[in-house]
């Protein structure tokens, strides 16, 4: 008997909201949270509009004190999001709190780069066609700053969270692009499983809305460039969908061994009873056309979980509203499910939250908990026109009352990373 | 649920002091540092002008034909990764897409991939010159770059630095179609990442794993941020082959070096059923962290004492059968005391005794792809029965009183323990055993 593993706790900083709640109530009233780009100005970029996280400050028992002083946008939002995260699970409060036990395991993007000291230098030190790298040396160690250099490393949100709630058990960051917290909640439910930690902290946390980020996937041509219709722009499944809609933010889910929730008498949210991980191994810039990489994920969550495809009540969407991963994740669903493909709802909540990239995944896992709790699928938002190659059931615009036990989330990420959970009510 | 027992049965290292595996174990055993002066940039005005660079190095000839147009968009950490793969595959026996040649014997949607990541420097040259086409009055012009200074960059610009590219190129070329993950954990990667992939092979999920880590810091951006933080030797510009001096009085911080290091790690009764060659069973792996680790300017080595606790618990064996330790062994005064003392910790006397082997005096610092190489010189140790001599090590800094090899020693060698932290607090142990059949 294997053990199980359960979630006790959720927080999350989004482009809708800054906590659970809020969040979700907006995404079931399809709220938009596209606006014009502050954190730069982007207004001559092809895509000038994002989903940023609006008037967001760190919560004050969080920035007293010197912890978290120099901690950077992404990791502010995860400190919030643990906050909430941590205080709904009381773990910390209960008298079962191991922290030799308790770990972390988030799919965290790199920080946000110290834009226009790095770029000033790179003017600077600029010799005709090529960087003067003596005279960049010689400026760069007056401009550039140990902290903002050091807060953008993979691991510094990690380091954060321990310092925040004292934990000393396994600590893991995996950053496989957009499908990344997805990735985290599974291996972190594996490590529960296992017996390497009892309870984890597990989650994820970007912010790629920075001059680079925005021109990276502006190159890649990846990016909505409706401006003039921003609040409609990400439009997973239609017809007419032409990129997504870079968003920001962070998502942590407390996962806990069953026996000590039970033990503790904390409420549990919802089990995580399936997990696979897949590669397309195709192309770097294309997704396996016939949907199979995204379909050996499925299949492997779904053969971890021990259920069926008649079982699985509904699936969260990577559905990102660009035109190649919606068509191919509904083929790996078809692929999948077969015939069943057409009675399952599929949605995506990218339509009005946009793209979290490496958080999308820890906050797809939140809303499908909440699915589970208030018996009711969370709507795809500008869903008009349907296009022939997507043809489920992709709840269109309403939320939708419906009796779910078992619900599905995927998420695939750029080079062909394929990660699903399944989780299930309790 | 009863696990399976991992074997390693490839090992792919890209190192300054070799390419390949006997390569770099005959260096090592030679005792030759690889450190130098910088001549992948002019490092005149930086204070450290040294490091651990793979000279003339190009992953081309590590990739098949038909994919070598895709060698331009691969930041260094990539063709680093991309040549340790192939390196471990050709070594392991096993025949993948990714060898010109030969029928594949392995089943894609079970070989697995899981590689540690650093943070990817972009190349200073070719983002300068798109940024220069965008400057007004000597300044940045951000308006024109978004009109137009942008579309100088390569559409798969980005792709280049994306840390999970590391194993895009590599499933692709390798048709790995099995779990996959990138670890981005800093120095720790590397060794989180192999960790993990055993974990996957041991529960059934894959046959075989692709596992280690690769990373390249030596540019501006890396050299930059290892001095600001004050690890890097600035004490050493005329004698680099003595800059980087683990656990050794004269240690004066750290010193980059370039490279990585990829397991082929195989269910063992697969391995068995192929006669291929076993150099170690992967049998133990814990890891930890310490809340402390976020004050990054003050030495932390991640709690690394309940890591290898943990290790050895997994591997279900106790201090004194620990026959040698390769530790994380960085140079930095604070960084090889925290250690040496965490060790004590968690080995008990065993620390004043057993054999310890560092690495970063040969070949430099290779942050994410320490835990790869570090366990592919674990695992010929094992093999060769032979433990590699420390270079630079002549007498013990105070705290750091271990029995460090001076030469290289033959030893009845069982279990091996390596060791990795990172800087931000979070550490790793392995335990790997002698394979006999």
């Amino acid at each position: 008997m294997r053990r199980r593993v359960v979630i006790t706790g959720m927080g999350c900083v989004t482009p809708l909201g800054h906590d659970v709640n809020s969040t979700w109530e907006a995404l079931l009233r399809g709220d938009s949270g596209m606006a014009p780009v502050t954190i730069f100005n982007a207004s001559t970029f092809p895509a000038s509009f994002c989903a940023e996280v609006k008037n967001f400050q760190l919560p004050q028992p969080l920035a007293a004190g010197g912890k978290h002083q120099h901690a950077g946008r992404h990791t502010r939002f995860t400190l919030a999001a643990a906050m909430e995260a941590w205080q709904a699970s009381g773990l910390g409060e209960s008298g079962h709190f191991d922290p030799d036990r308790t770990g972390m395991y988030l799919g965290s993007g790199e920080g946000s780069l110290d834009f226009d000291n790095f770029t000033s230098l790179l003017v600077d030190a600029w010799a005709g066609n090529r960087l003067n790298t003596v005279r960049w040396g010689e400026l760069a160690f007056g401009r550039m700053n140990v902290h903002r250099e050091t807060e953008q490393e993979g691991n510094m949100v990690v380091a954060h969270l321990a310092a925040e709630f004292g934990l000393r058990g396994p600590a893991f960051n995996s950053l496989t692009a957009c499908a990344a917290s997805t990735q985290a909640v599974g291996e972190a439910s594996l490590l529960i499983r296992r017996g390497d930690a009892e309870a984890m902290l597990s989650g994820g946390a970007h912010s790629m809305i920075h001059p680079y980020g925005v021109t990276g996937f502006t190159r890649l041509t990846a990016l909505s460039t409706r401006n003039d219709q921003m609040q409609t722009a990400s439009r997973p499944f239609d017809m007419t969908r032409d990129g997504f809609v870079l968003g920001e933010g962070a998502s942590i889910l407390i996962l806990e061994e069953y026996e000590l929730a039970r033990r503790r008498g904390a409420k549990m949210l919802a089990e995580v009873i399936g997990y696979g991980s897949s590669a397309d191994a195709f192309r770097i810039t294309d997704q396996d056309p016939q949907g199979e990489g995204a379909a050996a994920g499925m299949r492997a969550a779904l053969a971890d979980a021990g259920v069926g495809i008649d079982q699985i009540d509904y699936i969260s969407a990577h559905g990102t509203s660009t035109a190649q991963n919606d068509s191919v994740e509904t083929m790996g669903i078809k692929a999948v499910f077969g015939q069943r493909a057409y009675q399952v709802p599929v949605s995506s909540m990218k339509g009005s939250i946009g793209h979290l990239i490496a958080a999308a995944g820890a906050t797809e896992m939140i809303t499908c908990v909440l699915a589970l709790r208030d018996q009711v699928i969370p709507p795809t938002a500008n869903y008009r026109v349907p296009d022939p190659e997507c043809d489920l059931d992709y709840v269109p615009n309403q939320p939708r009352k419906a009796k779910l036990e078992t619900v599905m989330s995927n998420s695939f990420g750029f080079g062909g990373q394929n990660d699903t959970l399944i989780i299930r009510r309790i | 649920m009863t696990e399976r027992r991992v074997a390693i049965t490839g090992l792919g290292v890209v190192t300054a002091s070799g390419l390949g595996i006997e390569e770099l174990f005959g260096s090592l055993l030679a005792g030759r540092p690889s450190v130098k002066r910088i001549d992948l940039f002019d490092p005149s005005s930086f204070p450290c002008q040294v490091a651990a660079q793979l000279d003339g190095f190009s992953a081309r000839p590590y990739v098949p034909k038909s994919y070598r147009k895709a060698v331009k968009v691969m930041a260094r950490d990539i063709e680093i990764a991309v040549a340790a793969a192939y390196l471990g595959v050709r070594d392991s026996g096993i025949v993948t897409t990714g060898l010109d040649g030969g029928t594949p014997d392995v089943d894609s949607s079970r070989l697995g991939c899981n590689i540690g990541a650093g943070l990817i420097c972009a190349d200073l040259n070719e983002l300068g010159a798109a940024v220069n086409t965008s400057v007004t009055d000597g300044k940045f012009d951000m308006g024109k770059w978004g009109r137009e200074g942008m579309n100088n960059l390569t559409p798969l610009w980005l792709l280049k630095y994306l840390p999970n590219m590391l194993a895009c190129h590599v499933t692709i070329i390798h048709a790995a179609k099995g779990p996959s993950n990138t670890i981005t954990c800093g120095e720790v990667s590397g060794h989180l990442a192999a960790g993990e992939a055993a974990r996957t092979v041991a529960r059934g999920a894959a046959d075989v794993a692709i596992a280690g880590g690769a990373e390249s810091k030596v540019n501006p951006m890396g050299l930059l941020r290892q001095t600001l933080l004050g690890r890097v030797n600035t004490g050493s510009n005329d004698s680099p082959g003595r800059a980087c001096r683990p656990f050794d009085a004269g240690h004066g911080g750290t010193v980059i070096g370039e490279g990585g290091g990829l397991l082929i790690l195989e269910d063992l009764q697969r391995a068995q059923g192929r006669n291929g060659r076993i150099y170690a069973e992967l049998a133990g792996f814990g890891a930890a962290c310490d809340p402390e680790g976020v004050n990054y300017l003050k030495p932390n080595v991640g709690r690394l004492d309940g890591a290898v606790a943990a290790a050895l618990k997994d591997a279900n064996i106790q201090p004194d059968q620990v026959d040698l330790v390769i530790p994380c062994g960085t140079g930095v005064p604070g960084e090889d005391a925290a250690e040496a003392e965490a060790l004590r910790r968690a080995l008990g006397p065993r620390a004043d005794t057993v054999p310890v082997a560092p690495l970063a005096g040969a070949f430099g610092n290779l942050f994410a792809g320490a835990g790869g190489v570090a366990l592919a010189v674990a695992a010929m140790t094992l093999h060769k029965q032979t433990i590699p001599p420390a270079v630079n090590f002549e007498t013990p800094a105070e705290g750091c009183e271990l029995t460090v090899c001076t030469e290289a020693t033959p030893a009845r060698l069982r279990y091996a323990l390596c060791t990795g932290f990172g800087v931000g607090g979070q550490s790793a142990a392995l335990v790997l055993k002698r394979y006999q059949e």
